[in-house]
């Protein structure tokens, strides 16, 4: 490993912890940074806070350690070891940690569910340039694409959370019947303790604040396992949280498959996974074993069904923009393909030429308005969609790429075989199927055919296609004339069904997602009927039946001896 | 393995069938749901005889106890539901922020698909049919496996219900623990299990290589806190109603029984002699021979029941009752008090006719002593002290609370049904179980004739401007940036 800095903290209060290290590689700090290896309590108490006297330490080392750090180097090479290997043993000491801090009640206070939220807006403005940065570094998104679709929709949900805590944690009243009177009821929402967040590079920077903010919110505490595939964005969200956020409660790990691994043996008290299926599954598995809960944020092939009737214009930019313009394609609610009439394709394969031209000129490899493909892995997966026999030579717009630049252009293909690997694996890229169909209507066996998806959309000015498709294709979310939007209005749950997920999230939903409902019954000792208690009696019976059928003159029928149903 | 792949042919048809009608849309029609719920009810009003009896000769519980928790609760909730179905059903228009006009949106519940429940022994009737209410309500297709342990009720359940209700929509499947496990291996669009942990994981684990979403439940120790702050007269309600929540209940084979008692040290001697009045008057000086007392359920319960007070240590700490008789099931209501806390009266449910008292220095205690145990699905708490009661919620997490009484929880079909943690997951009961049977789909409707040219590429710092403006809801600010008035 090439060692360029470390930095080295040490806490002067705290006997018992240990310097805790960090290391950067040319600027970023390297994955995985898990401190808590090295001392049990170090990260509890960010220094600025709390310990003005704590100290700060950084130096240099060149990467033949032949200078003045020569002699810290088998120390270093002990603790970067230690450090490459965040093992349950890490995991279980980082949860006991965060136990104790839900344990003591601090996370529950509105004040500092409050105080975190403002925090995270903080965070999000001031570092506005260097998410941009990061996002750019790990996936080429444009500046702009960042700011609307990870960096405002993160401080939008933060602004939400804030504008309507006081009014989600209000416990809830329930109506009491005659089965219980007297009596009154509420519903009470409290957390779950801790929550682990597992998230996506896709939308590195928003799909793991999104939910952090619900389960803030809610009053949990948190850890947050970006994705390495984004190691930019994750190695600065690691950062930011620690510096912004109370590191007593929310904590960042930072790795790959083994730390999520060793996370995923550790009892939760819920889970929120962002992913794919097969991770998915996995995930839930382990979150049986400790009955956990969870919330599986998947995706599907989201489906997009064209009527011949609409504004192609207005629609082709609006499919486009949600193919192209969200990350190029690798997005869970991207349009995955389109189905359309045998007539209208043509028509529809001309306008979405039209406005991509618009959108990214004449050479899109060459635009900086498209986002690259996010590395060599996913490059040769969607390459090898595009070359197989059956596929290739269905491409009607598009196929150029670019290896060393990751850049795929986007691409249009007509009429592709339903066995074709590309119509049976979620795309998550620039490849834009068209299936072709003699009836409009004929679309939906297609997608009913399949597993349900995360979004499907429907572009008409038909109001009976419409009410059609409403009513009989069920995904998580559906959006008439118009891709991906549905996502930024809190007002609507966001998750999937079948297939594409479990649970759902966004604004008081994901308050909701991260809290126990806990029903509260309040009994007065007034008016105790003898009814319930044995010995049982046949008139008994004849009370009982009265007041479950809810009838109260049958009830006091009964009581003075007038039911009318003769027992035994 | 696909049932068919077994051998178990009829079985993997039923199931084929049962999506075949999920598919054709019946199930969806409110016609159909109204229908099947009143059949239900007929069903219910038609059996009650034979219900009754049935659950008698499984559980042994007498027909007015069975009435009240199982036929009765059911015909209450039916009747709900059939009173607020429409409503239900109906989509919930939400509220749009200006700046996505003109569109308009709404979360429309539609049914999950196939379910399957998996019910319990000891509310054999309650714990197999309230699910399906709920199932049936949102438009599902469903499998109930009822329990093999209580076999009368089962088989009742499988001759009868497909003589009321829509038999290609609703299959009652029976069989014991290798039926069960075949049933795991298939896709289903929802579990709704109810019984013990231990079953529990294993049924999520086979749900999550379908992804398929469950319901769980549980159990757990649910305590009784006691604050004896009361008059003699109140106290006496209080260790009558905490008596009725142990032996009154299914004899504490029920998932919301009192499981223990906290109290006062100096008070454990008056709520002892309390609890013994009021065993003496619900059941009389001999409970063996007591029609109105439950007993086990069977020989395996008896026996892990009976290895609980086995341990010295704990039987020394019985200050009442003990006695067993394995050929008549029966164990006698048994109070123990301050049994060892690492004794496995104390670290595992109960789930029968023992009480243990555990004293404390103050009652505030327990909350410490509630919150180091697992979440329990219940935590009933007797007090009149306002601070106290804040305390409890605050400070603990379970499924419910109750204070002044115990169970009556169960009863609200306002209040949601479920536990957390070690108790479950999910809920249910009136509009939660709909809720637990449904996908709340996302709709949102836009039209085609409003554009904002700034969603699009290629990207211009105008746009940034735009959309920065945009996310602030700052009207006022965009009409200036499209007049070209602000920088």
């Amino acid at each position: 490993m090439d060692i360029s800095l470390i930095h080295i903290n040490i806490m002067p209060y705290h006997a018992s912890s240990l310097p805790l290290v960090k290391l950067v590689n040319n600027g970023k700090v390297c994955a995985p940074r898990i401190r808590n290896l090295l001392g049990d309590r170090e990260a509890s108490i960010t220094p600025k806070q709390t310990h003005p006297t704590s100290l700060r330490f950084s130096w240099r080392i060149s990467s033949s350690f032949s200078s003045s750090a020569t002699e810290s180097r088998p120390i270093m090479e002990d603790e970067m070891k230690k450090m490459e290997r965040f093992d349950s043993d890490s995991a279980a000491s980082l949860l006991k940690e965060l136990r104790g801090t839900f344990a003591s009640g601090k996370t529950k206070s509105y004040e500092w569910r409050v105080q975190q939220l403002k925090n995270m807006i903080k965070m999000i403005d001031d570092n506005e340039r260097a998410i941009m940065e990061a996002l750019q570094q790990d996936l080429a998104k444009p500046r702009f694409e960042s700011f609307v679709s990870e960096i405002s929709l993160t401080k939008a949900a933060c602004n939400h959370a804030l504008k309507e805590l006081k009014h989600w944690m209000k416990p809830e009243k329930a109506k009491t019947a005659i089965t219980t009177f007297p009596s009154s009821a509420e519903i009470v929402s409290e957390p779950f303790g801790i929550v682990l967040i597992i998230s996506a590079w896709n939308y590195p920077f928003l799909l793991s604040l999104d939910p952090v903010v619900g389960a803030i919110a809610a009053g949990n505490s948190v850890v947050l396992k970006p994705s390495e595939i984004s190691p930019a964005t994750s190695s600065l969200l690691a950062k930011l949280l620690e510096d912004y956020l109370d590191s007593s409660a929310v904590r960042v790990v930072e790795g790959a498959v083994a730390e999520t691994t060793a996370l995923l043996e550790q009892k939760w008290d819920k889970i929120l996974y962002t992913g794919n299926g097969k991770v998915g599954r996995i995930v839930m598995a382990a979150a049986a074993k400790h009955l956990t809960p969870v919330i599986l944020e998947l995706g599907g092939k989201s489906p997009v069904v064209v009527d011949s009737n609409v504004n192609l214009k207005v629609s082709a930019r609006r499919i486009a923009a949600g193919k192209w313009g969200c990350n190029n394609g690798q997005a869970c609610i991207a349009p995955d393909y389109i189905i359309t009439t045998k007539a209208y394709a043509p028509t529809l394969i001309d306008g979405l030429k039209n406005i991509l031209e618009e959108f990214f000129g004449k050479d899109p490899l060459e635009s900086k308005d498209l986002s690259r493909i996010v590395n060599s892995n996913h490059f040769s997966r969607l390459a090898k969609l595009l070359d197989e026999d059956k596929v290739s030579g269905k491409i009607v717009h598009g196929g150029q790429r670019d290896e060393t630049r990751l850049m795929i252009a986007p691409t249009i293909l007509l009429d592709v075989p339903e066995d074709s690997l590309i119509m049976n694996e979620e795309i998550f890229g620039p490849l834009l199927p068209i299936i072709t169909v003699d009836k409009v209507e004929d679309s939906f066996d297609i997608i009913k055919s399949r597993s349900k998806p995360l979004a499907a959309y429907l572009f008409t000015s038909s109001k009976k296609l419409e009410k059609e498709f409403v009513e009989n294709i069920s995904a998580g979310g559906m959006l008439i004339n118009d891709t991906v939007v549905h996502l930024t209005n809190p007002s609507l749950p966001f998750g999937g069904v079948g297939e594409s997920g479990i649970g759902s999230y966004h604004g008081k939903f994901s308050f909701d997602a991260f809290s126990h409902k806990k029903a509260v019954l309040y009994r007065s000792l007034y008016g105790d009927a003898p009814v319930r208690y044995p010995p049982y009696t046949p008139g008994k019976l004849r009370i009982l039946r009265a007041i479950l059928d809810g009838s109260i003159i049958g009830a006091i029928l009964a009581l003075i001896g007038f039911g009318k149903k003769k027992l035994e | 393995m696909a049932l068919a792949e077994l051998g178990l042919g009829p079985l993997g048809d039923s199931l084929e069938e049962l999506r075949w009608t999920f598919e054709s849309g019946k199930t969806r029609s409110i016609s159909w749901r109204k229908a099947q719920l009143q059949a239900l009810l007929n069903f219910l009003r038609d059996n009650e005889e034979q219900i009754l009896e049935a659950i008698h000769e499984d559980v042994g519980k007498h027909r007015v106890e069975a009435f009240r928790d199982e036929v009765g609760v059911l015909i209450k909730s039916l009747t709900h539901n059939l009173d607020c179905l429409e409503k239900w059903v109906a989509p919930k228009k939400t509220k749009l922020p200006l700046a996505f006009f003109p569109a308009t949106a709404e979360l429309l519940p539609e049914p999950l698909g196939l379910v399957i429940i998996f019910s319990s022994w000891n509310f054999p009737m309650s714990l197999a049919l309230e699910p399906l209410i709920g199932a049936i309500s949102a438009g599902n297709t469903a499998v109930i496996k009822p329990s093999e342990i209580s076999p009368t009720c089962s088989s009742f359940l499988a001759t009868v219900i497909p003589r009321y209700l829509d038999n290609k929509a609703i299959k009652v499947i029976e069989g014991g623990a290798a039926i069960a496990a075949q049933l795991l291996e298939e896709k289903w669009d929802k579990i709704f299990f109810t019984g013990s942990p231990r079953v529990g994981r294993i049924v999520m684990s086979a749900a999550a290589k379908h992804l398929t979403p469950v319901t769980l439940e549980l159990g757990g120790k649910c305590p009784v806190v006691l604050d004896t702050r009361f008059s003699s007269s109140e106290m006496e309600v209080v260790v009558k109603r905490i008596a009725w929540g142990k032996w009154g209940l299914c004899n504490g084979q029920s998932c919301i029984g009192v499981d223990y008692v906290l109290v006062e040290e100096k008070s454990a001697f008056t709520l002892i002699g309390l609890l013994k009045k009021a065993i003496n008057k619900f059941y009389g000086k001999n409970t063996k021979e007591c029609n109105d007392y439950v007993r086990i359920i069977n020989e395996h319960h008896f026996e892990r029941l009976h290895k609980l007070i086995r341990d010295p240590e704990v039987a020394n700490s019985i200050v009442h009752g003990g006695s067993v008789d394995k050929e008549k099931l029966f164990i006698e209501p048994t109070i123990l008090l301050n049994p060892p806390l690492e004794s496995e009266i104390m670290t595992e449910e109960i789930f029968g006719p023992f009480l243990p008292i555990i004293t404390l220095k103050n009652i505030q205690q327990s909350a410490g002593f509630i919150k180091s145990r697992p979440k329990p699905l219940a935590l009933y708490v007797f007090t009149k002290d306002e601070t106290l009661k804040k305390l409890m919620i605050s400070q603990t997490s379970s499924g419910s609370i109750t204070f002044n009484d115990v169970a009556f929880q169960f009863l609200s079909d306002s209040l949601p049904f479920g536990g957390v943690g070690q108790s479950g997951m999910g809920r249910y009961h009136g509009k939660f179980s709909f809720d637990e049977f449904t996908h709340e789909k996302a709709v949102l409707r836009r039209t085609l004739l409003l554009d904002l040219e700034p969603r699009y590429p290629p990207w211009n710092d105008f746009k940034l401007k735009f959309i920065r403006l945009l996310y602030k809801y700052d009207y006022f600010g965009l009409l200036l940036l499209l007049l070209g008035l602000k920088r």
